[in-house]
């Protein structure tokens, strides 16, 4: 037991062990993430970045190795609804209105009619879509539908949020706007975040943290340490962000020739 | 529902007059002989002289299309949901129901006769339940089966069990793909009534009227029997639509009344 959120531990991840397909997507994987903390894994394609994020919600099982969160379980930390997961794919369920998407975590965990109406306001609100609740998803833009997948997620306040390339279909403009709200969502709650980007910039942008991994199998490469404090659009042109942004590249450089 | 939709109606309206008032011109001109093509005005005529006959048995056949419809339907329906909730089962299952759904399940109906009896309707409606049953179930166990990974995932992700994605994603996800089977056999089953009734069953039915009056040459009568037939195929059809739109209010958002609004 301990105060950590995340404890990653000797994990491997082999997908169809013993059949000709055999893919060893993560290999002895050390990762410790400390509550509040917002790390982002970056890596070439086809690395195991969605595999990492998996085994930590649980979705899937490492094939050595332990994965803690809160302490417990991975397992244990699912059942207990403990984190938020937000896909690149918004996956919001056409039939259900917004706000009834927004709900569903709630409905599922047995809130009251009047608790969940109270909660899906606040969470419209701090998304920026007051009046967008009564709509169909297929009503809403990619990045308005993105931001109610947000809403989702952190509807019931998990301690946790995995969020797998999440703006990686919006265009600039509208990625950088949601960076900017996530950032604002994560510092008014104090929410662990665990984010899986291939863009460089993104990633300086964002984090604590940059995880580098390396492909085949996947492996932690290196971590580069961010400190660029309080971050607001002018951030974007500091030197700070520049030199994140570089030791990023670089670190992913020597990925791809291999060292 | 207002002047929009009624004007919607005036261009099918307006050809169907036409091709009504292009027959009955055309065999008057040509000199059509009336067995080989009443005229539309006869077959009316028909249709009001015999209608107490006719709307017996378009109501009767109606009843076993509709009865064998809601059999197949529930039964179709049933067994999707438990293939899918119990994978090994589908996996032996689907592949027959393919093949069993390719072949012409009407051809079976003098077999179902000796089964089920050729006084009563039992046979004529196990027909329909046949006819019915494989779309529906094909169609339901696909959409229930073709869920984006995500979504399960996301319900995991919430701790949520195998019944509660059935109920929250699945069966939400299959009422397109049951609506589509549906509006294949609600007409379907008419015709599937209509010939398991050639082949036996109680004798005031649109089959046997149909049979008879084509065996007396009184085509137009026959014709008529017809008339009275599509009438029930389209009314059953047209419920069929209703009850697509009722079902699923989110697939007419965005294509009626507000447009996709832009970040
Ligand atoms: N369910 C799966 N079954 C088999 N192989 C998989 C599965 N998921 C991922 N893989 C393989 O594992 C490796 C890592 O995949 P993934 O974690 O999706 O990478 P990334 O998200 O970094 O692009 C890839 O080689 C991929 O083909
Ligand atoms: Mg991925």
């Amino acid at each position: 037991m301990n105060g950590d959120a995340v404890v990653v531990t000797e994990v491997e991840k082999v997908f169809g062990r013993g059949s000709a397909e055999e893919v060893t997507a993560l290999s002895g994987v050390d990762l410790t993430i400390a509550p509040g903390e917002f790390v982002t894994l970056i890596g070439p394609s086809g690395c195991g970045k969605s595999t990492f994020l998996r085994l930590i919600g649980d979705l899937l099982e490492p094939t050595a190795g332990s994965v803690e969160v809160f302490g417990k379980s991975a397992h244990q930390a699912r059942m207990d609804q403990d984190y938020g997961m937000v896909f690149q794919h918004a996956g919001l369920f056409d039939w259900r209105k917004v706000v009834a998407n927004i709900e569903l975590p709630l409905e599922l965990r047995g809130w009251s009619k009047a608790d969940r109406a109270a909660r899906s306001r606040e969470m419209l609100d701090l998304v920026k879509l007051p009046d967008f609740g009564g709509h169909y998803p297929r009503q809403l833009s990619g990045g308005m539908q993105q931001r109610v997948a947000i809403a989702r997620a952190l509807s019931f306040e998990p301690r946790l949020l995995l969020m797998d390339e999440p703006f990686g279909a919006l265009d600039e403009m509208t990625r950088e706007h949601m960076q900017g709200e996530l950032l604002r969502i994560w510092s008014e709650t104090d929410t662990t975040v665990v984010f899986v980007t291939h863009s460089i910039s993104e990633s300086a942008f964002l984090s604590n943290r940059v995880v580098v991994l390396s492909p085949r199998p996947g492996r932690i490469h290196s971590i580069v340490e961010v400190d660029l404090g309080e971050r607001n659009e002018d951030t974007r042109e500091d030197p700070r962000f520049f030199e994140a942004s570089t030791e990023v590249r670089e670190a992913l450089r020597a990925v791809e020739d291999g060292s | 529902m207002s002047a929009g939709r009624l004007r919607a109606l005036v261009p099918p309206l307006a050809t169907g007059a036409m091709f009504l008032g292009a027959w009955e011109g055309g065999v008057r001109l040509l000199g059509i002989r009336e067995f080989l093509l009443p005229r539309p005005t006869s077959i009316w005529a028909q249709l009001t002289g015999q209608w107490p006959t006719l709307r017996h048995a378009g109501w009767e056949t109606g009843r076993i299309a509709v009865s064998g419809l809601v059999v197949g339907i529930i039964a179709g329906v049933l067994l999707a949901v438990l293939t899918t909730r119990f994978r090994t089962v589908n996996e032996g299952l689907t592949p027959l129901a393919v093949a069993v759904n390719a072949t012409p399940i009407v051809a079976l109906a003098p077999i179902f006769n000796a089964w089920f009896g050729i006084t009563g309707t039992l046979s004529n409606q196990a027909v329909v339940v046949a006819v019915v049953f494989f779309p529906v179930f094909i169609n339901t166990a696909k959409g229930l089966a073709e869920v984006h990974p995500d979504e399960i995932e996301l319900m995991r992700s919430y701790a949520a069990g195998e019944w509660t994605i059935l109920r929250e994603v699945r069966i939400p996800n299959a009422l397109p793909f049951f609506a589509n089977a549906l509006r294949l056999v609600a007409p379907l089953s008419v015709i599937a009534a209509i010939v398991a009734e050639y082949f036996g069953g109680p004798q005031d039915r649109i089959g046997n009227v149909i049979t008879s009056n084509a065996g007396f040459a009184r085509y137009d009568a026959a014709w008529a029997a017809i008339a009275v037939a599509s009438a029930v195929g389209l009314a059953l059809f047209a419920s069929a639509l209703l009850l697509e739109r009722v079902s699923m209010p989110w697939r007419l958002a965005g294509v009626e009344g507000e447009s996709t609004t832009k970040l």
